[in-house]
């Protein structure tokens, strides 16, 4: 029955979705997480998505969360000198995280959950009718 | 007078078996709208319709690979062309794929009121009140 499926399809696009709103939270909460040296400054995160291929049918399944990258745009620096985490030339390093991008990912993120719960439940519905059937 | 199952429930009963393949298509186009370089499906409802009902006439598969017989693969998944390409190769339309996953549940709930309309004829039929 295909209608078994949908939820299976729903189900990984929620949580693809959910983890793209996770790395998103996290990429806006560190926004000014500042570091003293390059390598240990946060930087932005990204999930990577792919479709599932369901290689028996030969069918699209739904959607996996291949990997979470890191953004390789150059780190913001800052001349602060009497911060304490300045370097020796009264630089500090902040985040490559870019809020707007990150607003505009969320806004996204949060419309296609939300069409996924409705996939959800319209499908539920019907499923729901079906074991009716004859009543 | 006989009444086979085949010739009460008719068409109806292949109606909600297409109509349920293609929720589950539209749903995977919508699980993957923001999946890069994934490219939006569907199915030819009439035709893949047409081949269940002849259902004879087609060679059950066990792989992906096996051949058909001859003639078009009913329900042979279809590539959707996008009204505007995307930059990251997606040609899923939220829009398009959502007003066609409620048109295809309103048409599935359609048939299956139809069948439960049969179904219920049947009882009348058997309990003979």
């Amino acid at each position: 029955m295909s209608l078994f499926n949908v939820f299976d399809i729903s189900g990984s696009a929620l949580r693809a979705q959910a983890i793209r709103l996770n790395t998103t939270a996290g990429n806006m909460a560190n926004i000014d997480s500042i570091s003293s040296s390059t390598a240990t400054t946060y930087r932005a995160r990204q999930p990577v998505f792919a479709a599932q291929l369901d290689a028996a049918e030969g069918e699209s399944g739904g959607v996996e969360v291949l990997g979470i990258v890191e953004s390789q745009a150059p780190l913001r620096r800052e001349y602060r000198p009497d911060h304490p985490l300045a370097d020796s030339q009264g630089y500090v390093n902040l985040p490559n995280v870019n809020p707007v991008e990150e607003m505009a990912n969320m806004i996204s993120a949060s419309r296609s959950y939300q069409s996924n719960v409705e996939v959800f439940n319209t499908s539920k519905q019907m499923l729901m009718r079906t074991l009716s059937l004859g009543e | 007078m006989a009444i086979g199952f085949e010739q009460a429930l008719s068409v109806h009963a292949y109606a909600l078996e297409v109509r349920s393949r293609r929720a589950e298509i539209l749903a995977a186009n919508l699980a993957n709208a923001d999946t890069p370089n994934y490219q939006a499906r569907d199915i030819d409802f009439k035709a893949t319709l047409a081949g269940l009902q002849g259902r004879s006439g087609t060679l059950k598969t066990t792989h992906p690979t096996h051949l058909q017989g001859g003639g078009d693969t009913p329900g042979e998944l279809l590539y959707r062309m996008p009204d505007q390409m995307s930059i990251d190769g997606n040609t899923v339309e939220e829009e398009q794929e959502k007003s066609a996953f409620s048109d295809n549940a309103l048409r599935y709930q359609a048939s299956l009121q139809l069948l439960n309309n049969r179904v219920q004829g049947l009882l009348t039929a058997i309990r003979g009140e």
